[in-house]
């Protein structure tokens, strides 16, 4: 049996290009993540880190860099000393353009383990929250104020 | 009906900048289903035991329910059993609860469906794509004041293996 994985499609009404421009740009990101920034390269095989407020919260490397189709990297968490046990996981997007919008698909996957089956219910409870707020940043102009205390997270 | 019996299935979490009585609003009349449900219409009876219709374009009953939990503007689940000949009796009985829950200045919006018995993923995968994109458009519809126009078709998997169970298809 494969490893349990994180699966969230979500319609944006917006470009290719402009949702690629929002998950990869820490102008967007900032502003729809929790404040979280990038710190890398994206050249495929480079470091990549998500920074929330100064503090490193996940690290990785970079997979894939195909704009504005497909996007991967490797993500472990570093933060809390439990999760950071769970081992990299794997982030794909794959952005799909239909008539007046844009289809995008999270899967998030490698889970595996007793840590891993903890980090795997954190950002099944982070994912919708975040790719929620970038769908309202990207047709409104505005991201949602959701409080990470919201999300339901166990630690948070 | 013992509801605790239903296993979920499919879960969808979405969040709207919206007020929970809003998108309790949206998810039951047909004023806005219309819009952000390849116009289908909900008709619900807002009370355990009464109807909840999903009245398709063509003026038919694709779904025949009932309202089993009502607690606006926080949670509701009703039977959603599609009106093709055999399938109940193929598939068992199905259920959809919405939970929505205030979340800072945003609603979490989630929605469980859950089955009687034990589906495959062919039949599972008509929920899988239809419910994000419905989600997704009633968030545009609630945040913009425009839906989505996502074209849906069930997926041929689940057609196909409808049919191998015993279902007729429309």
């Amino acid at each position: 049996m494969s490893s349990p994985e994180f699966v969230y499609v979500t319609y944006i009404e917006t470009t290719p290009d402009a949702l690629w421009r929002a998950l990869t740009d820490s102008a967007f990101s900032r502003q729809y993540w929790f404040g979280t920034e990038f710190r890398t390269d994206w050249k495929v095989g480079s470091p990549f880190a998500l920074v929330m407020d100064g503090t490193t919260t996940d690290v990785g490397e970079v997979l894939e860099f195909d704009p504005p189709r497909r996007l991967s990297y490797t993500f472990q968490h570093v933060m809390d000393d439990e999760l950071r046990n769970a081992g990299p996981t794997t982030v794909v997007f794959k952005l799909e353009q239909h008539a007046k919008f844009v289809k995008l698909t999270l899967v998030h996957e490698g889970f595996v383990g007793a840590e891993a089956v903890k980090l795997l219910d954190g950002i099944s409870k982070g994912w919708p929250a975040i790719l929620s707020s970038l769908k309202s940043l990207l047709e409104t102009g505005t991201a949602l104020a959701i409080p990470t205390s919201a999300l339901g997270i166990e630690g948070l | 009906m013992d509801i605790a019996a239903f296993r979920p299935e499919t879960v969808y979490t979405i969040y709207i900048a919206a007020t929970p009585e809003k998108v309790w609003q949206a998810l039951t009349s047909a004023e806005f289903s219309r819009q952000y449900f390849s116009s289908f219409a909900v008709e619900a009876e807002l009370r355990p035991g009464g109807a909840f219709i999903l009245r398709a374009p063509d003026g038919s009953e694709h779904v025949s329910g009932e309202v089993i939990v009502c607690e606006p503007p926080h949670r509701l689940t009703v039977t959603w059993d599609v009106n093709w000949p055999g399938l109940v009796e193929a598939l068992g009985r199905t259920l959809v609860t919405y939970e929505i829950e205030q979340a800072g200045d945003a609603v979490r919006l989630t929605m469980t469906e859950s089955h009687e018995r034990p589906l495959s993923e062919d039949i599972l995968s008509g929920g899988r794509l239809g419910w994000p994109a419905i989600l997704s458009s009633l968030k545009s519809l609630l945040e913009t004041g425009k839906p989505l126009e996502v074209k849906m078709a069930p997926p041929m998997r689940m057609l196909t293996a409808l049919k191998a169970m015993g279902v007729q298809l429309p």
